[in-house]
């Protein structure tokens, strides 16, 4: 469990909500605060509803001797349709997020249907911090100590029939909160599938936190799923529902783009977006100094992102390339 | 048939205008130097500053095709004085566009660049409106238009409509999902080549006659 330290605290952790919300028009009106009150621009506010975690327990499945991002990167930096095309908008737009109540069905090809609020959620096994490498399909990485237990314990608890062989996954879409899909470009709502044995591999993590605290709005909340060895886009935020199905899926930036985005995406340097070059990637936060700003060097990408030990087996005997 | 100008820019007033219009083009420049001195370019900074640089540059083209349009449409024949501007303007952009790519992004990496310019259609694109841009800056000046000929030089500026659909191809084949500006910028670019093909040389050609 991540204790906040008070030197760990900046002045910024202690920005009233409020302020930091309407920090523009709070500097608007009092143009002498522009200059007194520069810590409130720092938009480092971590949001209200977000709570503590207790008991949570280290994983051995985290991954060793990387620097963590920091939050700021991680909740200002967000891949979020439903809130907005441009990295920063869902920091501000997904607060509009209504996380509670909440239900996740988990249906499907199993014996035992469940349906199950954020309290069952929290409570279906001990919440353990894995930290894992995030990859984008956009060539930028990332660091996130993660909150949460494998996928696999909840499978477990609704006993997959011998049909089952894949899992779809769906996102929360409310129209009244979120854009509509001719506005993200990308049907809604969102939804992703693994086969099933990836799904039951002990890394596909059901994440409901990070740093120590549940998932703020903009990266997924209240729970989604985190799958460290493929592309971001397939760890889908939000779930409201996990069907166990007997056909392969349909996903949502396969359905937007086959030809870009595949069924598997797993991160594989040797074969390319057919725009960009999935060789190298940008991890945010590191780099060097140019003009006062840190520019990320680029640095190789790992196959199955550094994952390969544990989940090449899954792949044995495919081709990587055919099934990108 | 010619109206008379409802509105004329000279002397005082056109000194006036033309400080009031450098101020609006120098605006999104003195805002991204705040906002990097102020260290508010997000987690990506270089991605932050590619596309801040790039829209601008758009905004620039447009509204330098939109100029002549303008004149006619709003009878304010003076708006020429602010083309040149603007369109150096627009070049300025690219120019911080380019320079954000080269050296923030690629770190001078030329083996690199070449590589990119040549294997990505969206750089080839890019690269392509900007370095026709290139020759539209140089002969700016009213000497080159001498030199050249009023005549040669005008072909020459034509240069900017193929930079205009360049850029507007640029900006359509990189983003993901969300084509709604790159469509927005298309559909302007559009509507000002059409006007020059449909109004404008009909009347030149009337003019001729």
């Amino acid at each position: 469990m991540l204790i906040k330290q008070a030197s760990d605290l900046r002045h910024s952790d202690v920005t009233p909500k409020s302020i930091y919300l309407d920090r523009r028009k709070f500097l608007a009106a009092i143009p002498a605060a522009f200059l007194a009150g520069k810590e409130m621009l720092s938009p480092s506010a971590r949001a209200l509803a977000a709570t503590k975690l207790p008991n949570l327990v280290k994983s051995p499945l985290s991954t060793t001797g990387e620097t963590v991002n920091t939050y700021e990167d991680v909740t200002h930096y967000n891949n979020y349709y439903e809130f907005g095309t441009r990295k920063n908008q869902p920091a501000t737009l997904a607060q509009k997020l209504k996380t509670s109540p909440w239900t996740v069905s988990i249906e499907g090809e199993v014996e035992k249907p469940l349906k199950l609020s954020m309290d069952d959620i929290m409570k279906l096994a001990p919440i353990e911090e894995r930290i894992y490498r995030h990859r984008c399909v956009e060539a930028w990485s990332i660091v996130v100590p993660w909150a949460g237990y494998s996928l696999s314990e909840l499978l477990k608890k609704v006993s997959p029939t011998p049909k089952a062989k894949f899992v779809a996954f769906e996102s929360l879409y409310d129209p009244k909160v979120m854009w509509s899909p001719s506005e993200a470009g990308i049907q809604l709502p969102y939804v992703e599938g693994l086969r099933l044995d990836e799904a039951m591999h002990p890394l596909a993590l059901l994440c409901v936190g990070m740093y120590g605290e549940t998932l703020p709005p903009q990266d997924g909340a209240p729970v989604r799923m985190v799958i460290p060895w493929k592309y971001g886009f397939k760890s889908i935020k939000s779930i409201v529902k996990i069907k166990l199905v007997t056909k392969q899926p349909p996903t949502t930036w396969n359905i937007t783009n086959p030809p870009e985005y595949g069924f598997y995406s797993n991160v594989n340097p040797q074969v390319d977006h057919p725009r960009w070059s999935q060789a190298t990637e940008q991890r945010l936060g590191e780099g060097q100094k140019r003009l006062g700003i840190v520019v990320p060097t680029r640095r190789p990408t790992l196959m199955f992102n550094g994952y390969g030990d544990q989940v090449a087996s899954l792949y044995a005997g495919m081709d990587l390339k055919k099934n990108y | 048939m010619p109206t008379t100008p409802w509105l004329k820019l000279s002397g005082a007033r056109l000194l006036v205008a033309k400080l009031f219009v450098w101020a609006l083009c120098l605006a999104p420049f003195l805002r991204l130097a705040w906002r990097i001195w102020h260290q508010d370019v997000t987690p990506n900074p270089v991605e932050f500053i590619t596309h801040f640089t790039g829209d601008w540059t758009i905004r620039f083209i447009v509204a330098t095709l939109a100029i002549t349009p303008l004149r006619k449409l709003l009878h304010i024949p003076d708006l020429i004085r602010f083309r040149r501007l603007i369109g150096l303007f627009a070049f300025f952009y690219a120019c911080l566009h380019f320079a954000t790519y080269l050296w923030l992004d690629h770190g001078f990496d030329m083996a690199a660049i070449l590589k990119d310019v040549a294997k990505r259609p969206y750089v080839t694109a890019g690269f392509t409106g900007f370095v026709l841009m290139i020759p539209l800056a140089i002969t700016s000046t009213t000497g080159w238009i001498r030199r050249l000929g009023g005549k040669r030089w005008q072909r020459l500026h034509r240069l900017i409509y193929v930079t205009a659909i360049a850029a507007v191809i640029h900006y359509y084949w990189l983003v993901k999902s969300d084509i709604r500006l790159p469509l927005l910028y298309g559909t302007l670019v559009a509507l000002e080549l059409i006007y020059r093909i449909a109004v404008l040389k009909p009347l030149s050609k009337l003019t001729k006659a």
